[in-house]
């Protein structure tokens, strides 16, 4: 029984959990290490880590810091921002990251996709996508940090992607994120038509029926989710424990 | 001591985290007198089946094993790709030729009702009688990403299973001193940890 999978994501300015509204507003909430043995010890299936900052800011990830949360899970451990090369790639997969995520860098360096996937194999790539509703139909990708629309389509882009190498989509919504009011489950149902790789929801879940309508709508493999388990709005058992009842195949907690 | 073979198939971080969170005697080593010497061996991997022979081979550690595996009888566990090449064959690529410890051969995954490769966390359900299958949880769970699964296997070796689409994955096999995983056990978590902690306190 292939369950669906319940990521909690940690966004890190500085060395420290923040998360914003609609990107913007950033707050900061707490100790990265920390809250990444929380989760696990909670029954996260899996933790992505993103340096939301690295960007703009031109910053490397930080390397230290995946280091100490690898050590401390024994789940697959995400980590994305700034990431512009094999090089980045592969510092990050040996400070313990098991997956980078490619954003940015992917949309003006498609190559970036294969090279990683033929270097460090697919299952190390994870396409992640920042997108936004246009204003007549279809979605646009977004890139530095949900700042800059790209001009491209984001179905386009979910299938070029897959076809570079991409081995799993991250999927954000720009208007959903931070509302709390729901995933995005037009443009999520969108994509998945196209998806061959698993296929991550991210951006607006604010409750229990959130976790719920996505999976029920069978609009995505996993759900990812920030504010509402930084800020103990929920924590992953809650979350689990109302999937199962919901008749939702999730790994049980521990 | 046990051996952690690298031999250039992917990352072993998490296998390396893994077992210093158990306290176990580890080295990572590709060199034939320490792996001749150990206790036991890891053999891990990700990658391409071919790409993995080719590099046991190159690294000369196809005779290493089996001296190690076959005749010393050292206590071995391979780990997703280090579990495949244990068996006769895969088709993954051309048709090539794995180290044939146990009964079976590696065939792609073909079930369009389901994504592929198959990543995930799946259940994993136990079928045999082992020391290893008393310590793991009625339900438990594991971490798997693979395209390629081993058929045609002596039923008699495996001990837990997981079903995907119409498939039936071998999970977890083993034929006396040798033990194979398809799924992570190092990002399995307490599941997978309770695997890797019997490996590393068993004698044999």
């Amino acid at each position: 029984m292939h369950t669906k999978r319940i990521i909690p994501c940690l966004d890190v300015k500085d060395g420290r959990v923040v998360k914003g509204i609609n990107f913007l507003g950033l707050k900061e909430v707490g100790d990265p290490v920390e809250l990444a043995r929380q989760y696990y010890e909670q029954g996260a299936d899996e933790l992505v880590f993103l340096d939301i900052t690295a960007t703009n800011e031109k910053r490397e990830t930080m390397r230290e810091l995946v280091e100490a949360v690898a050590k401390e899970i024994f789940i697959p451990f995400t980590v994305g921002g700034g990431i512009r090369s094999l090089d980045d790639i592969r510092k990050l997969l040996l400070a313990g990251a098991d997956k980078v995520s490619l954003n940015s860098a992917a949309v003006y360096d498609p190559q970036l996709i294969r090279a990683g996937a033929d270097k460090f194999g697919s299952q190390c790539i994870v396409l992640a996508i920042d997108a936004k509703k246009r204003s007549n139909s279809g979605w646009n990708v977004y890139t530095q940090g949900g700042q800059k629309d790209s001009g491209l389509d984001l179905i386009e882009w979910v299938k070029e992607g897959q076809r570079l190498g991409a081995g799993e989509i991250l999927l954000t919504s720009m208007d959903a994120d931070g509302t709390q009011q729901g995933y995005d489950l037009e443009m999520l149902q969108a994509v998945q038509k196209v998806a061959r790789v698993p296929l991550i929801a991210s951006g607006g879940c604010g409750s229990l029926d959130d976790f719920k309508a996505v999976f029920l709508a069978d609009a995505a493999d996993a759900a990812l989710a920030a504010s509402l388990f930084h800020y103990g709005k929920l924590t992953v058992k809650e979350v689990k424990n109302a999937l199962a009842e919901a008749g939702i195949a999730v790994r049980k907690s521990l | 001591m046990i051996a952690v073979i690298d031999y250039g198939m992917g990352n072993l971080r998490s296998v390396e985290n893994a077992l210093k969170k158990l306290n176990a005697d580890y080295m990572i080593t590709a060199d034939k007198e320490q792996i001749l010497a150990a206790d036991k061996i890891i053999l891990p991997g990700v990658g391409a089946f071919g790409d993995c022979m080719r590099n046991l081979r190159e690294n000369g550690l196809i005779e290493v094993l089996n001296t190690a595996v076959l005749d010393q009888k050292k206590l071995f566990l391979g780990i997703c790709l280090g579990m495949q090449v244990l068996f006769e064959s895969s088709e993954e690529g051309a048709l090539t030729q794995g180290l044939g410890y146990l009964k079976g051969k590696v065939v792609k995954m073909q079930d369009t009702s389901v994504k592929i490769p198959h990543i995930g966390w799946n259940r994993l359900e136990l079928c045999g009688q082992d020391v290893i299958t008393s310590l793991i949880d009625d339900e438990a769970y594991v971490y798997y990403v693979h395209s390629y699964y081993a058929s045609e296997i002596d039923e008699k070796d495996l001990l837990a299973y997981s079903n995907y689409g119409t498939m039936r994955l071998c999970g977890l096999i083993r034929h006396e001193n040798i033990i194979g995983v398809q799924f992570h056990p190092e990002k399995s978590g307490e599941t997978g940890l309770k695997i890797l902690k019997y490996f590393v306190e068993e004698q044999i």
